[in-house]
């Protein structure tokens, strides 16, 4: 039952990622990219991560990739890329092999079971399924007592980026005075 | 009977390369962008197979902030992106080269 689920939801990865990089119209590749997000919250839900999973579904695919289309629709580059012009000479099969090099790279310690050599030791943050408390609580327990002050600094982060992008958004001021001048002109 | 952690974290790989392929390969800001959130989620999938794979909360935790850091990313890139797009409609990366050396 497990590998079914896997095998179902490992195709709706790779289809998904698939299409992100293959799709000429960037809508598609959005639409690509919410189902491979929804694969990922599958494989958290199977690997006992089910408020992972759950925040997955509501940011990624609720908040991020409704952004995506939001800026897409916004901005009018919905239009097709045409994918056959190669903009730099044997560019494409360097970087298929850069990707098989770096797939090489990272797969080795997994196919020599090393994969510790990837990980590292287990940390002292405390177990992860092992006993019978929920997952909610485990997660909430390591969130609010060792890893506080990260916590905190994330909100710094959101903070920074609210400010950083009404900043970007904002129209410099002369541009205003210019437009208002144009209007007035005539 | 359980899938073995070795499975997802090649999966993982996979996902992850596939992304970083076509950041080197598209040229749309906005796919790129994309791309960049395929290696991200790669990642998280990886750290909650450790999680699990080493009975340890800290991985899912480290998820819990890989997910605020992209969030705060996408909004200041999409700034970026909608900012450069006001000036210049339909620029792909190649046109915005005004910082080569």
């Amino acid at each position: 039952m497990d590998w079914v689920v896997f095998v179902i939801s490992a195709i709706a990865v790779l289809a998904g990622a698939l299409g992100v990089v293959t799709s000429r119209n960037p809508v598609h590749a959005a639409l690509s990219l919410v189902l491979t997000l929804f694969g990922i919250a599958v494989m958290f839900v199977e690997q006992q991560a089910n408020f992972l999973a759950v925040v997955q579904v509501i940011v990624y695919a609720g908040a991020i990739v409704v952004l995506f289309l939001f800026v897409i629709m916004l901005l009018g580059v919905d239009q097709a890329e045409d994918l056959e012009v190669e903009p730099l000479v044997g560019q494409r099969p360097a970087a298929v092999g850069v990707g098989v090099a770096g797939l090489a790279a990272l797969l080795l310690p997994i196919a020599f079971g090393k994969w510790q050599w990837l990980s590292g030791q287990a940390s002292v943050a405390g177990p992860a399924h092992s006993g019978t408390e929920p997952n909610v609580n485990r997660l909430a327990n390591a969130l609010f007592t060792r890893y506080l002050l990260p916590f905190e600094a994330t909100s710094v982060l959101l903070v920074i980026a609210v400010i950083g992008a009404v900043v970007l958004a904002r129209r410099p001021l002369h541009t205003e005075r210019q437009g208002l001048t144009a209007r007035e002109e005539p | 009977m359980t899938v073995p952690g070795a499975w997802f974290l090649t999966l993982a790989a996979i996902l992850f390369v596939v992304g970083a392929v076509g950041l080197l390969v598209r040229r749309n800001v906005l796919v790129m962008f994309m791309c960049v959130e395929l290696m991200l989620n790669a990642v998280n999938l990886t750290f909650v197979t450790f999680a699990r794979m080493l009975d340890d909360i800290g991985g899912q935790v480290v998820v819990f902030f890989v997910l605020v850091v992209a969030a705060a990313e996408v909004v200041v890139g999409l700034g970026i992106i909608v900012a450069i797009f006001r000036r210049r409609a339909g620029a792909t990366a190649d046109d915005i080269s005004l910082l080569r050396g």
